[in-house]
């Protein structure tokens, strides 16, 4: 499958990710080959067979829906590369 | 004095329990070897001397006291892969973009780890975010093999088996999502098990792809790996894929006895791709079970050739959407150059993420981006599913499938990395084990001619641990474990330093 520049913009756009005008090509390249294997799985049939996302059966589980962990907002925003008035500060977003 | 860091995890437990040795001695011994072969090997990302020793005084007053009588790794010192969360102590799935992080809560198994009077002495390098087969995508820098240091140990948890093998700590845990423990353990002549997918809690291990991570443990031998599972599994209802299991007590599967367990060995496993002294040593290891009054035969699996492009697809997928967390906000490094919000995400995952994440999440936004989703996602599932379906009918009449671990031993540093296609497909053996959920477990089987371990794995059906575990350690019994030749040297540098220091003081 041939893997163009243009994908690689638009894959990169989804993963939130910026490529330079440099990188493109080698990336394109890379991905290409590795899709191209990929499509092997085509040589298998799959007819009829149900899509598995997980081994076991996995079903939701419920609980109360109270507090259990502690309040550390403190020791959390600790974390943040810039906090203000105690929230995780972002430049601004609405004018 | 005896030399407390060649004991096996077990030995230095009942050591400490019988006060022969108390924790501290054994925490400064371990870091003693840890200060002078570290510089060589590079397995820690985080040396945790000072709160080691803090923990060494609780977990002897415990002991003491009469508590922890049950608990047959008390004092031990142990070390943690850098993507399980531990309060107070960075942990940084060897990325830049987490380079500062520090977690405000302890993993369910390092609470478990805690209670029962573990120490924690460092956390382990590692691929970052786990995705690699050599530790040498960690943002810093390879840990070395230590059979050979121009070799690498394996990965992603190729810093918790090196220190492993290089005894710099007693036991390790790691995670595995596509051989991540099975593999480095191979590479580094060690024991690791990767259990059953639910067995051991998720809770605070940092995702790569959801529905195949499971942490496990790495050892001298399957005896200190299995106490240490028995540590670390069991139910939570913080991990809502945890299984609830009525019994957790694998030791007591460490017998020595094989007969008439029905052991396969897929034809394909033995196939193309791998190396004619791999295939020696691992149809050797299976001549041992049948001595040992095994039943041992090949037989046909389909779908071997797959595993690896299904496996991909899938963990590339999670991993896009695992990774969207990281965006310079909330943790974590944040670019600097930036005017609006989208340049925080964008800058700061692109300065933060190292290529073959960065080449992971696009694999993984490509596979579910629209036009593309049914051919490659929705397939990838589908073939997964058929792979299971292949493992049931095989454990309809085994046991256990043997096999190796890699087609390969541990390759050289720096060759691995500039063509991804050929390093996926060394994943071949154990991808598929993720796929299934199954619980595998390597273990060494002789070297090679370069002197390199050889990895055989062993893996049983779904909650079959006792199988796997029975089988590893009667296979123990007849191959005795070889510690890395080069230890014996850096040995000797340790008389060396220590007799200087006497002479210093003396002086």
């Amino acid at each position: 499958m041939k893997i163009t520049e243009d994908t690689i913009q638009y894959v990169a756009a989804l993963a939130k990710l910026s490529v330079t005008e440099g990188e493109k090509k080698k990336i394109a390249k890379d991905l290409e080959d590795i899709l191209d294997y990929m499509e092997i799985m085509n040589q298998l049939d799959t007819e009829g067979v149900e899509p598995m996302s997980h081994v076991l059966p996995v079903k939701n589980i419920f609980r109360e829906d109270v507090v259990i962990n502690e309040n550390n907002r403190e020791e959390l925003l600790k974390n943040a590369p810039k906090q203000k008035d105690g929230s995780f500060a972002v430049p601004k977003t609405v004018e | 004095m005896k030399d407390i860091t060649t004991m096996t995890a077990l030995d230095l437990g009942r050591a400490i329990k019988q006060k022969e040795i108390s924790v501290a001695e054994a925490v400064k011994a371990q870091f003693d070897i840890m200060k002078l072969r570290d510089p060589s090997y590079q397995c820690y990302i985080t040396m945790m001397e000072e709160e080691a020793y803090t923990q060494a005084e609780e977990i002897q007053r415990r002991i003491d006291a009469g508590e922890l009588f049950n608990s047959t790794l008390a004092g031990v010192p142990m070390a943690v892969k850098d993507n399980i969360c531990t309060r107070g102590i960075k942990t940084t799935c060897a990325s830049k973009i987490l380079y500062n992080f520090v977690p405000t809560y302890d993993a369910t198994v390092i609470e478990k780890l805690k209670q029962a009077g573990a120490i924690i002495i460092g956390k382990t390098n590692m691929d970052e975010f786990a995705m690699g087969s050599t530790t040498e995508t960690s943002f810093l820098g390879a840990t070395k093999n230590p059979w050979n240091t121009e070799c690498v140990p394996g990965g992603s948890s190729g810093g918790s088996a090196a220190a492993v093998a290089a005894e710099e700590a007693f036991y390790a845990l790691g995670s595995d999502t596509g051989g991540s423990i099975r593999q480095p353990a191979g590479y580094c002549g060690v024991t690791g098990i990767k259990p059953t997918y639910g067995t051991v809690s998720r809770y605070g291990l940092i995702a790569y792809a959801s529905s195949l991570d499971q942490i496990g443990t790495i050892g001298r031998n399957i005896s200190d790996c299995t106490a240490a599972l028995e540590v670390i599994s069991g139910h939570d209802l913080k991990d809502s894929t945890s299984v609830n299991q009525l019994n957790y007590s694998y030791r007591e599967a460490l017998v020595d006895d094989v007969k008439q367990l029905r052991i396969g060995i897929p034809t394909d496993y033995l196939g193309k791709g791998l190396d004619e002294e791999v295939r020696e040593g691992i149809l050797n290891a299976a001549q041992i079970f049948r001595n040992k009054g095994a039943i041992v035969e090949e037989f046909e699996m389909h779908g071997v050739d797959f595993a690896v492009p299904s496996y991909y697809v899938i963990a590339c997928a999670e991993a896009s959407s695992n990774l969207s967390r990281f965006d310079g906000v909330k943790y974590g490094y944040r670019t600097e150059n930036y005017e609006g919000l989208q340049d925080v995400y964008k800058n700061s995952r692109s300065e933060g993420f190292g290529n073959e994440v960065k080449r992971r999440m696009m694999i993984g936004a490509f596979v579910l981006s629209s036009g593309y989703y049914d051919a490659f996602y929705n397939k990838a599932l589908k073939v997964r599913a058929i792979i299971n379906e292949g493992f049931q009918r095989a454990f309809e009449k085994y046991d256990i499938i043997l096999g190796p671990t890699a087609p390969v031993t541990a390759p050289g540093l720096g060759e691995s990395l500039s063509d991804p296609l050929k390093m996926y497909l060394s994943d071949i053996y154990t991808v598929s084990v993720n796929l299934a959920g199954l619980p595998a477990v390597s273990l060494p089987c002789g070297r090679d001619k370069k002197g390199l371990p050889i990895g055989l794995q062993l893996i049983g059906k779904h909650f079959g641990e006792k199988d796997i575990i029975r089988a590893a350690y009667s296979f123990e019994q007849a191959v005795k474990y070889e510690r890395p030749i080069s230890l014996t040297e850096t040995n000797k540098e340790t008389k060396h330093i220590s007799s200087d220091i006497t002479k210093g003081k003396g002086e």
